[in-house]
């Protein structure tokens, strides 16, 4: 096999950013990062529905059931052991995605994204009105365990949770990475360009968009259930509402659909940028994420990752 | 008998002010083929200005009834200024541009106006109630029925009447149908397509700006209520047909009663019934429930 330069440069970069993170980065920039990771998880999945020109405005969706699927298994089955609790939320969030992916792999466009954000409002309805699932305030998430084992430590629970989503994000990107390179990955783009001709390839384009519909779903569900653990609380405001689905595609479009990497790159700026508007300009920060999405769309359209591709590509010129 | 009446009446107050503010979204949409999220930043402007005009019409001393004006007012004024600063400003470059990212720049948009909104009139809520008192109330089997919420669905009316009129019955209205119809044969036409765009944008604005401004003294106006009304007279346009002006009216009615209906009867659903009938509309009639079979063009 010839040696594939995403996969190195993913290896070492979250190798490099686990270290770094053990060794010296403070606790807050642990958590930083974990919650960052966590939303990159869903924008991953989200990534692999742009590469097809198609933007959900609902996967709050699917990052609320992963949220709330990790939260119910300790509130209700006392089962709090990550190893069991966060492939459930992607096996739900998958099954869901399975199901509703019958519906929404007909529309594209507009019609694509508001159907999505149809769904994820109907989910916010029922769990606000829901007094079992503690309705607007939520209820917190049970003191996670790994192999059975859980911490009172704080200090060590972070560093365990950093260093779990440090190699779930690397595997999901290598995973994805992987598919897009498939030849039911290249169709991605095929389909964005012209999905009559896809047709005629002998590919179905609504069994294809079906495919990433589930992949997309599952990976934000794994995003929200890290989300809820890093957390320890879920409610329906921070979870599934629409604004959630928002950041999500504006993350997505920040950091740009360039590379598996973008996602990762892009989420952590985005969340060091919400640390630091809220704090110089707590009332601001809409219109910095607002003024933010008008400029990388107009004068950014390849986001974040064009870029980090410029200067490498300056880098690999020269002498 | 007398729950059902509250019902009708409260239901049609609700799908009034939402048809205008609909209104104004579904012939941007139909005429510019944008999807306008920053339509609920215009409401919001709308009803800032005026909660505002209206408390500094009533320091000056001027009449309950007469602090209406700042109704027109204030929807001229956010409609037209702002309408068109954005129109000349943002939209006019995003023509043409991939429609989803259309519809995520005006989100950026909406979001960079509703902190300018912070900005200008501050975090505290606005309260101008001043019109309401000044409209007598009405009984109507038995029930007191207040009075400004009825004026608000005989403005809808009026409003309906007008649009529909314009739309018919002048050369304006007939240039817009042609480019509903197909602008680039419009454009082949000699029609100055530009310029119809611009107009019908800044009356969208002014549209959403009055949904706005009318709503404002029978609530306390506060920051981020302009999300609701975007993301509910989304529901309204996709339930009628996008761009299509029966159907808003038809898609207002029938959100504004169900609403109305679950307030009162069945309060678990009141949150979500809206869009659990918008999502069965798309997957059943994705047009719209009233939109005409669109000619296929090649």
């Amino acid at each position: 096999m010839t040696t594939d330069r995403t996969f190195l440069g993913l290896s070492i970069g979250f190798a490099l950013v686990a270290l770094l993170g053990v060794l010296v980065l403070p606790d807050w920039l642990l958590s930083q990062t974990v919650i960052a990771f966590s939303r990159a998880l869903a924008v991953l999945g989200l990534l692999v529905l742009w590469r097809t020109g198609l933007v959900s405005f609902g996967h709050a969706l699917y990052f609320g059931i992963g949220a709330y699927t990790v939260a119910l298994f300790g509130k209700e089955l006392g089962i709090s052991e990550v190893l069991i609790t966060l492939p459930a939320a992607m096996l739900v969030s998958a099954i869901v995605g399975f199901g509703l992916g019958f519906i929404v792999r007909k529309y594209r466009e507009i019609f694509f994204a508001m159907l999505n954000l149809a769904f994820s409002m109907v989910l916010l309805g029922i769990l606000v009105k829901t007094e079992a699932l503690g309705s607007t305030d939520g209820f917190s998430v049970a003191q996670p365990t790994l192999f059975g084992i859980g911490t009172e430590d704080a200090g060590t629970k972070l560093a365990t949770l950093f260093l779990g989503i440090c190699f779930i994000g690397w595997l999901a990107a290598v995973l994805v990475h992987r598919y897009l390179g498939s030849v039911l990955g290249n169709l991605t783009t095929a389909i964005r360009d012209n999905e009559i001709r896809v047709e005629y390839l002998g590919y179905s384009v609504a069994e294809a968009i079906h495919g990433k519909y589930v992949m997309s779903a599952a990976l934000t569900g794994l995003g929200g259930g890290f989300m809820a653990i890093s957390l320890g609380q879920v409610d329906p405001e921070s979870m599934v509402n629409w604004t959630v689905s928002g950041e999500l595609v504006f993350v997505t479009i920040l950091s740009g659909p360039g590379s598996v990497a973008a996602p990762f790159i892009g989420s952590v700026i985005f969340e060091l940028l919400r640390t630091y508007a809220f704090e110089w300009m707590p009332h601001a920060w809409q219109l910095i994420v607002g003024a933010t999405l008008l400029l990388i769309i107009f004068f950014l359209p390849g986001g974040l990752w064009s870029v980090i591709q410029k200067a490498m590509r300056r880098e690999g010129a020269g002498p | 008998m007398n729950v059902a009446l509250t019902i009708l009446v409260e239901g049609l107050g609700y799908a009034s002010y939402l048809f205008i503010v609909s209104l104004g979204l579904t012939i941007i949409f139909g005429v510019l083929k944008i999807l306008n999220v920053a339509h609920g930043a215009f409401y919001a402007w709308g009803a800032y200005l005026c909660a505002f005009l209206i408390g500094e019409f009533s320091v000056l001393g001027v009449s309950d009834i007469g602090t209406m004006i700042a109704i027109p007012i204030a929807a001229l004024v956010v409609g037209v200024i702002l309408g068109s600063a954005i129109e000349r400003t943002i939209i006019r470059n995003l023509y043409g541009r991939d429609e989803v990212l259309i519809v995520l720049a005006t989100f950026g948009l909406f979001l960079v106006l509703e902190d300018i909104i912070l900005l200008v009139f501050g975090v505290d809520p606005y309260f101008a109630y001043q019109p309401t008192y000044a409209m007598p109330g009405v009984q109507i089997g038995g029930i007191y029925q207040d009075g400004y919420k009825l004026s608000m669905i005989v403005l809808s009316l009026v409003v309906g009447f007008v649009a529909w009129a314009v739309l018919t019955r002048t050369h304006w209205g007939k240039l817009v149908t042609a480019i509903i119809f197909d602008s680039e044969l419009a454009i082949a036409m000699g029609i100055n397509v530009r310029r119809v765009f611009y107009a019908v944008f800044v009356a969208g604005a002014v549209l959403g700006a009055l949904g706005g401004a009318y709503i404002a003294p029978t609530i306390s106006v506060a920051p981020g209520f302009g999300v609701e009304v975007i993301v509910l007279s989304f529901a309204v346009v996709v339930i009628g047909g996008m761009g299509c002006i029966p159907g808003a009216a038809i898609g207002a009615l029938l959100v504004g009663l169900l609403r109305a209906y679950a307030v009162l009867e069945w309060p678990e659903i009141e949150l979500f019934v809206v869009y659990a009938v918008m999502a069965a509309v798309l997957i059943f009639r994705p047009e719209g429930l009233f939109a005409p079979a669109k000619a296929r063009k090649i």
